[in-house]
This record gives C-alpha cells, structure tokens and sequence, in this order.
C-alpha cells in the first residue's frame, strides 16, 4: 500500500510503512461512525477478542472528554499504557482527517513505549457521517452505524457508508424494537458499497465481534505479507 | 529561479488550515473563559490585545530569531526560560513537534531535520515556526507576522466555539488589532536582529502572570473541549 | 534638594557575604550610597542579615538606583526591607531605574525578601533583577508590585527578573504595567484588574533529582516549576496582603 514513498527524513511522514529504524510499523485501522453506534464497544470487543494473537494498542479521539479513553481502561481490555487519548479541539473530524498530526504523534509514541505493535486501532470521536479517516492516518477503516440510528443510513450514503474499508451495522439485536429493516440495510448497504464489505453484528450474541475481528485478521495478513 | 521576495510561501505556513495541530488549541482562551475572565467580544478583543503583547510578542521574536538562522537550541532554552508554566512548555512543544511533521512534509529542509533529531518530542513551536519560515524561503518579518498572528487567531476562532461567540465580532477584534500586529512584529525583528551579537537577552520576555496560572489550571480540567 | 538634581540621584550599594570560616558569616563588604542605606542586623546562626533602609523615600524620575550583592562559597545572606519601596513622579523628566545584581556562589545560599514596591501615580520606574547562581546555590527571591496606593491609578512600571544557573537561563520574566505599558497588560490575560502581582523564585539544588509537580493555589496563583532546578510561585491578587498570603503559602509547600 504506501511502501514505497520516498521521504526526506525519519518519521517526517505519516504514511511510511517502516519506523526511523527501518522496521515494519504497525498495521492502523480506524473506527469512526456516529456518536452511539457502538464505536468503543467495538474497539473494548476487538481488544478482548485480539490481545492473545496479536500486539495491539488503541488511540481514543474524544470530544471534549477523555471517557471513551477511561471506558477502555476500566473495561482493562488492554493495559493502560497500551491506550492514548488525544484531544480534537472540538473537531473530531478535524484531528482525524485535515490535520492528523497529533493522532500520528499518539501512534509513534505508542510504537516507541511499548512496541513493537503488529496492530493500531484508532478510534474517532462520535461525529457525523461525512467523517472518515486521512489515508495519511489509517491504512484502513471501519464504518460503524446502528440500527436505531435509522434504517434508511446506508440508502443515504455518505463517504463514512460508502468508502469505508469495512461498514459494521451494530446493535442488530434492537432492531426488532426500533422498527429497522434489517434485510432492507442489507440491500441499501450493498448497492451503496459493492463490493466492499459489510458486517451485521450484535455485540450481546454469541458471535459478537467475530465478523469485524475476522475482517482485521485479513488485513493483518495482508499487512504484514 | 525563485523571486527575491518570496510571499505566496508564507499564506500556505499561514493558513489557518495548514496541519500543524493549532485548532486543538485555543491559546488560553477555554481557561480564560471557565474562569469568567472572557464573556463576549469585548473581553476577547482585551484578552487578545494581552496576549499578543506579551506570548505574542516572544513568541513573534523568537520565530524571527529562527528565521534568521540564530541557534535553534538557545531560542529554545529562551523559551523555556519564557515560559514558566509546565503545562504552556509542553504544549508548546507538543505543538512544534507537530509543526515540525508538516513543515518536513511540506519544506523538507536539513535544517529541520538537524531539529527534529536534537528535539525528537518538540522544540518550542516559535523557534520551529522560524525554522519552517526559513525553509520556505521566507524572512524573519514573515515568521514575526505568523507567530504574532497566530497568538490572537487561535483564541478568537476557540472562543466562537466556547461561547458561540459572532464569528464577525471574532474576526473584527482580529482587524482592529492589526496595527499593534504590526508594531509587535517589528519589534520582534529588531530584537531578533541584535541576537546574533548580544545573545537571547536580547529577546522580549513578556510575560502574562494570568495565561501561566490559568493554563496550570485548565491542564486539570477533567473535561474540556481544547489541549489548551 | 528643590532644583538641585537635574539628573537625577545616582546610588549604588554593595554587599558582600563570606563565611567566616566559623560557621558563620561575615560582611566584608557593606556599603550604603545616598538614599540607599544598608545595615546590618542580628542574624540566626550561620545566616547574615541585612536591611536596606533608605530607599522609602524613592526612586523619582531620572533617578538611578541600583544594589549588587556578592553571596560567595559557603556564606549565608538574608536581606530584606524596612519598608515598602515608593516610585513617585518627581521632577525630573524621564523614569527611574533600579537595578539589582547578584551572584551565589556553590554552597551559598542568599533569601533576598524585600517588601513591595509601590507605582504610584505619574511615576515611570524600570526595575531589573538578575540573578546568577552557581550550580550548587540556594535561593529564595521574592519580588512584589503594587499598581497604586489605595485607590490610585498606578504610574508606568517595567519590571525584568533573570535567573541563570550554571550560565543558563531558567526565568526571564519582564512585565509592564501602567499607561505606558503595551495594551492589555489590565485584561484578562494579564492581571484581570488585580493590583497586586509578586513572583517568589525558589532554586534548590535538589530539586534536579527531586522535582515537585505544578500547583495551583486559587485563582491566579500557582507553584510552577521551572525547566531547570526551580521553582516559580506567581500570582496576582486584589492587594499586597493577598498577594504575600499567596506566595507564602506558595513558598511553604515547597517544605
């Protein structure tokens, strides 16, 4: 993917493939999605179900807290220092996609604390569907919505619904209660995306995050092939 | 063949969007608004005008001082030494480090790079600023302008946001402003100027007692919608 | 003296502190000049102690006043004021200055305490402070500023403090006040309409393999260290007895 860029010095870079020491940095996938689709949910499910495979860390973007920060480390799905807050200045969208640079800082530092990383999940602050991830940030991204955001969100597109990586349709357990078409999001999501993927989950289901881990897996494989 | 007074280079260092970390911070405008001290425009116009006479002042003529090619590790130990707070130092560097990423990705320079490798978690973001002025090809007034600029820009556009403050009331105290703009970036080059024989004493060293306690203050906050 | 000092009075008094090889420490030098009145007072164990007492009286415009104090290898010094200092207009055109000089050698420790200075209308005062320590000096210096007598507006103040250890720059401090300060210094960024404004500089040696953490101590206060083995105590407050509240309760937590 970026592998071959040729920069003017270490670290001057965002989307350089190798650290200043000449080795493989980590793979960084970004999650982003509305404010309560079940973003951080999704990021504690992925640790929990990754930690024993793989090294991983998390970079939280909070609005104007550090709790998706605090959720995380209360949850322990990581150790503490294995988890960074950055704070966005009000402008989740900005820090993630106009002006990266303190999330690049946040994932260099963690790399050089507690690394090697194999994997970097960063997390947006809950904003609006038009948000998604700089390519200098993330080498890949997962969009996630939930039912009761509204079943008509993935015929309504957006860039978060139509370009992302991966769209995750969560909380498919309340769907009956919300009045969501389920079948219909399906078909909406397909048209909006094909051929990128899509993935229904229910963090409360025996399933929970597989799907979406299995998804990360993949791209791992690829990442470090 | 470049032109002997390269201008154009300085609106992209300039902009407001340029990517160095700045809309994270809003220059000791969310500490001086919890604290009651900032309501509305008036106010911020008063907050500004303090602000750009002492920070703004030193930070104008410590950018320039780069620029001019002065060593980067004394401007920047006369920074630090400008700078009582722990929390206002670290952003500051935090600032010219990600300053230092996109002026490396936007000028590449060996001058930078010579920087970034003496300061790998950030120098002080004016002695950056001038270093990314100077590899731009622009001058020591330039990198006065940005730096003076850039210490009543970041409070006037936070406050729109904290307080939903008129974005032309904002943006007329930043007009009205523009003579004394003016006056402290020349200052900021005639100080820098007399650096090179007379050493960092010869730099402004301003200080605003109520920024430093403030943002000890804000660094505590446990929710807030800005770093600074 | 109506008339007389066109140019204004020029003073310099000198102090110098060296242990006497005892335990304690002596005086060698101690000169007053004009105003400027220096005396030596009982001091506690190995510390000297020395007054400054004439300086009420001044400094008016075009005066020039300055104190350079030597603290050398091992001595121990505490100077401190009679009186609160006055800037007052006088009658010669131009502002006063009042320089203060000094350097603590290794071992040496020197509390430099005096009472405050007060800007009183019309005057125009530049005071400059530094400070030169070796890498092994102990200080405390405090310096305190009132904007105006009880209910007047304050003449045009400048202030500089400097503090080096070792040769490198750890404080450099410079605030201006008055109407002849840039804009803003009353304002929110500033002093916010405070009177009173004091800075307490604490170097100890320990401090490098020991530092403290910042704190605050009320609104517009805060114990705040320094990039270096220091520490800062600044605030503002309504008036001086806030003020010295402040940095003492600053200077105390600090142990």
């Amino acid at each position: 993917m970026h592998l071959d860029h040729a920069h003017g010095g270490p670290g001057a870079v965002s989307a350089d493939a190798r650290r200043p020491d000449g080795t493989r940095r980590a793979l960084r996938i970004g999650l982003g999605g509305p404010v309560g689709s079940g973003k951080t949910a999704t990021v504690a499910a992925l640790c929990r179900a990754l930690r024993d495979e793989v090294s991983l860390a998390v970079v939280t973007n909070d609005i104007y807290t550090r709790e998706d920060a605090e959720f995380l480390l209360r949850e322990a799905v990581l150790p503490p220092e294995r988890i960074t807050a950055v704070e966005t200045g009000a402008c989740p969208h900005t820090a993630i996609r106009d002006d990266i640079s303190a999330n690049l800082e946040a994932v260099e530092d963690l790399e050089d604390e507690v690394g090697p990383l194999d994997l970097v999940l960063v997390e947006s602050g809950g904003d609006n569907l038009t948000a998604t991830f700089s390519r200098g940030l993330v080498d890949a991204q997962i969009f996630v919505i939930d039912v009761a955001g509204g079943d008509d969100i993935p015929r309504k597109g957006g860039p978060g619904v139509t370009t992302a990586d991966l769209l995750v349709v969560n909380k498919t357990d309340l769907a009956p209660y919300v009045g969501s078409d389920l079948g219909r999001m399906a078909a909406d999501a397909e048209a909006q995306r094909a051929p990128l993927p899509v993935v229904f989950q229910s963090l409360r289901s025996e399933e929970g995050v597989a799907g979406v881990a299995g998804w990360v897996r993949e791209r791992l494989a690829a990442w470090t092939a | 063949m470049a032109s002997a007074t390269p201008r154009a280079a300085l609106l992209v260092l300039a902009d407001g969007r340029f990517p160095a970390g700045g809309h994270a911070h809003s220059g000791g405008a969310e500490a001086a608004v919890g604290a009651g001290r900032i309501t509305g425009a008036s106010t911020l116009e008063d907050f500004c005008r303090g602000r750009l006479h002492t920070t703004g002042q030193v930070s104008s003529a410590l950018a320039a001082a780069a620029a001019l090619g002065a060593d980067p590790v004394l401007l920047d130990e006369a920074a630090d030494a400008r700078t009582p707070s722990p929390a206002l130092r670290s952003a500051a560097r935090r600032l010219g480090r990600q300053l230092m990423r996109a002026a490396r990705g936007t000028w590449p320079s060996a001058e930078l790079d010579a920087l970034a490798g003496r300061f790998p978690k950030g120098a002080h973001q004016p002695v950056v600023l001038g270093l990314t002025a100077r590899a731009a090809g622009l001058g020591p007034a330039d990198a006065a302008y940005c730096a003076a600029y850039e210490s009543v820009s970041g409070p006037a556009t936070a406050t729109v946001r904290l307080l939903g403050l008129d974005p032309f009331d904002a943006t007329r105290v930043l007009a009205r402003l523009a003579p004394e703009l003016d006056r402290v970036a020349d200052r900021a080059v005639e100080a820098a100027r007399r650096v090179a024989d007379e050493g960092s004493d010869a730099l402004p060293a301003a200080s605003a007692p109520l920024l430093e306690t403030d943002a000890e203050a804000h660094a505590t906050w446990p929710v807030r919608l800005f770093a600074s | 003296m109506d008339g007389v000092n066109t140019a204004g009075v020029r003073a310099v008094a000198r102090i110098r502190a060296r242990s006497d090889g005892r335990g304690g420490t002596c005086l060698p030098v101690l000169e007053s000049d004009g105003p400027l009145a220096l005396r030596r007072s009982r001091g506690s164990g190995a510390e000297a102690r020395v007054v400054l007492v004439g300086a009420m009286s001044g400094p008016l415009g075009g005066d020039r006043f300055a104190v350079r104090t030597e603290v050398e290898e091992g001595a121990r010094l505490r100077v401190g004021s009679a009186a609160a200092t006055l800037a007052l207009p006088g009658q010669n055109k131009g502002g006063a200055r009042y320089d203060v000089r000094i350097t603590v050698a290794d071992g040496a420790e020197l509390h430099w305490l005096p009472e405050q200075l007060i800007s009183a209308r019309g005057s125009e005062l530049r005071v400059t402070t530094r400070v030169d320590l070796a890498a092994r000096a102990r200080l405390v210096l405090r310096e305190e500023q009132v904007l105006g007598r009880a209910g007047e507006h304050p003449g045009t103040l400048a202030g500089r403090l400097t503090v080096r250890i070792a040769g490198r720059v750890v404080l450099d401090q410079e605030l201006a006040c008055g109407p002849g300060a840039p804009g803003g210094w009353d304002g929110p960024a500033v002093l916010a309409g405070h009177r009173a404004v004091g800075q307490l500089v604490v170097v100890r040696p320990e401090f490098a393999d020991a530092p403290v953490g910042p704190r605050r101590l009320g609104d517009g206060a805060a114990v705040l260290p320094l990039a270096g083995p220091a520490v800062l105590v600044t605030a503002v407050a309504p008036d001086a007895l806030r003020l010295r509240r402040l940095l003492d309760e600053g200077l105390s937590s600090l142990g």
